[in-house]
């Protein structure tokens, strides 16, 4: 009996592209610059019901961080578009400076990341973007798990005001949670109750959290399984309150270990409750061409991976 | 002011002195009792960000915040940071800016903005010549064109020096019109020295509204001009002057004829059209 049945299979940057055409609808203050991958963004509705407030930056990364920038002063709420890479690692000093620190409201949107953008191996696979925004003061770090949950979060940034990541990706995946109009930026969701070990997962590895679940459960384990979303700011009541009660944890992403939510839960951990934790992420190095799961079996990022984590984590236990 | 902070970039601010008197005094129109709404006012960017010693004092002087606050330039607990920065809160400032090439992008996202909603007052933006060795420059300077932000009135300091000597040796500019031109921009050259060129230039920039092409004026500068034994020495992009120094430059340099006044009224600048 599966935790959470899957509605459908569907690409996460498929639903950017459906809530970024309902923000065109129903706020006029929305403007999307993109740099180059319209199609790749899923933006042609948005584009063709709006070509005054879409914008062609062409291959010019550096310079879309900063015209965004400049139409968040103007008064506009300034989406751009491109993959994670080229959204993160390319333009990180013009982030830095023309948005974090400057504090405008641009929100930065990531296709492609992660090692499941698949064949066009490592240059566009990024797995060092959410540990260069989350050190940046002031930024929001929203990395959704799954289409719809990338609808409830990029219609929820458009209200929020300051500066955002979100991350999402490429590959189709399953479709499993609610839509959800009061999305909460930086409010973790426990999608399965258990007390023997938590998983913390974020992105596509929340799905593989589930499976692990289920897994584990059927060996008699009940498994904590943590949607964190939101990685900066993060919700350190939700994971200290799993260490107290389940005394082991397991961090999953698909990022490097350094500088990942491994790292922030470990930060938390260590200093408020220590428990056993492992991290299941790409452990300091580039990823390869191949299919999305070929990849994340490659790499360590398997729902058998979580099992043996999660098993490790509980047996560490004192 | 650098001579107070032991630190700072005072050949730039020196030669950029003249065109943001032009402007905040003459051109643009601004009021800093509306601080920080953007209804009504023309935007100025500093893109070159290491001169805020110049907008710094031009902001002081036209009402933005007290004439005192200028002694704290590059102190603790300042709001005049080194270089220009909106976390502490300093009126006038809208964008941080010192890591170089960004202004032109950030000023053209505005010039957008200001289209889209159809505001009829002007962007301007100031960059640094040496600053034009940054890529970003070039793709916003494809942009501003694509965009067709002719609302934009952008401003070169052309003194022909950064910090490791001629921007022609450094790396070389010129023909710096003819590829401004190429990008298919409006532009014009000019004394940045001489008041009515600065004025006769924006007043020719914004005939261009309704051609959907932005300007570009190369302002022909002396670096740490006004100041004979500073002008046109790289050494001065970011050295600050002894005391004895700032004494010998002060009797050389002109005085305001601007009194440090504190009629509110006094400080609504309506610009020209």
């Amino acid at each position: 009996m599966p935790i959470y049945p899957v509605k459908d299979n569907k690409p996460t940057r498929n639903a950017f592209g459906e809530a970024i055409a309902e923000l065109g609808q129903s706020n006029p203050d929305v403007v999307v610059l993109c740099a180059d991958l319209k199609g790749s963004l899923k933006l042609e509705k948005f584009s063709e019901n709006h070509p005054d407030r879409y914008f062609s930056i062409g291959i010019a990364e550096a310079d879309m961080i900063g015209t965004a920038a400049g139409l968040a002063i103007g008064g506009k709420i300034p989406f751009t578009a491109t993959f994670a890479e080229f959204s993160t690692g390319r333009v990180y000093d013009q982030i830095r400076q023309s948005v974090a620190y400057s504090n405008t409201n641009v929100k930065i949107c990531a296709s492609h990341a992660g090692l499941t953008l698949g064949e066009d191996g490592a240059t566009h696979q990024a797995l060092e973007d959410i540990g260069l925004m989350r050190a940046l003061p002031g930024m929001t770090v929203i990395v959704p798990c799954d289409a719809n949950e990338t609808y409830s979060a990029t219609m929820a940034i458009a209200k929020f005001k300051g500066p955002v990541y979100l991350r999402f990706g490429r590959p189709n995946q399953p479709n499993f949670t609610e839509i959800n109009p009061d999305f909460q930026i930086g409010k973790a969701n426990v999608l399965n109750p258990g007390k023997d070990v938590t998983i913390i997962a974020t992105g596509i590895l929340v799905w593989k959290a589930l499976e692990a679940a289920e897994i584990l459960q059927a060996e008699g384990l009940t498994v904590r399984v943590i949607n964190i979303h939101t990685i900066k700011p993060l919700d350190v009541d939700a994971i200290v309150t799993a260490a107290k009660e389940t005394g082991a944890i397991v961090t999953a992403e698909e990022h490097q270990k350094n500088t990942g939510l491994g790292d922030a839960v470990a930060h938390v951990i260590s200093t408020q409750f220590p428990v056993p934790l492992e991290i299941v992420a790409v452990n300091d190095t580039f990823g390869e061409s191949g299919l999305p799961d070929e990849l994340l079996t490659q790499y360590g990022l398997s729902t058998q991976d979580l099992v043996t984590a999660a098993k490790k984590a509980i047996s560490r236990k004192k | 002011m650098i001579t107070h902070a032991e630190s700072g970039h005072p050949g730039g601010s020196l030669g950029m002195a003249d065109i943001f008197t032009a402007l905040y005094f003459s051109e643009m129109k601004h009021d800093p009792s509306k601080w920080p709404s953007v209804e009504g006012q023309d935007l100025f960017f500093l893109s070159n960000g290491h001169i805020a010693p110049v907008w710094y004092a031009t902001l002081a002087r036209t009402g933005y915040f007290p004439l005192s606050e200028l002694s704290t330039l590059r102190k603790i607990h300042s709001r005049l940071q080194g270089h220009p920065a909106t976390k502490e809160g300093l009126p006038g400032i809208r964008v941080a800016s010192g890591s170089l090439g960004q202004g032109l992008s950030v000023a053209i996202g505005a010039a957008m903005a200001y289209k889209l909603d159809k505001r009829p007052e002007w962007i301007y933006v100031a960059m640094g010549d040496g600053e034009l060795n940054e890529g970003q420059i070039w793709e916003a300077a494809m942009n501003g064109p694509h965009q067709k932000v002719d609302n934009l009135i952008a401003f070169v300091d052309r003194n022909r020096l950064q910090i490791d000597g001629s921007t022609e040796v450094v790396k070389k500019l010129d023909p710096l019109p003819d590829k401004w031109k190429a990008f298919g921009w409006n532009v014009l050259e000019i004394n940045g020295h001489h008041f009515a060129e600065i004025l006769a230039a924006i007043a020719k920039a914004k005939t261009n509204l309704g051609t959907g092409i932005p300007t570009v004026i190369i302002a022909n500068t002396v670096m740490s001009k006004g100041v004979s034994f500073m002008e046109n020495i790289a050494k001065w992009h970011g050295t600050p002057p002894t005391k004895e120094m700032e004494a010998k430059a002060l009797i050389e340099l002109a005085p305001t004829e601007w009194k440090d006044y504190d009629d509110p009224a006094a400080r609504v600048y309506k610009g020209r059209n």
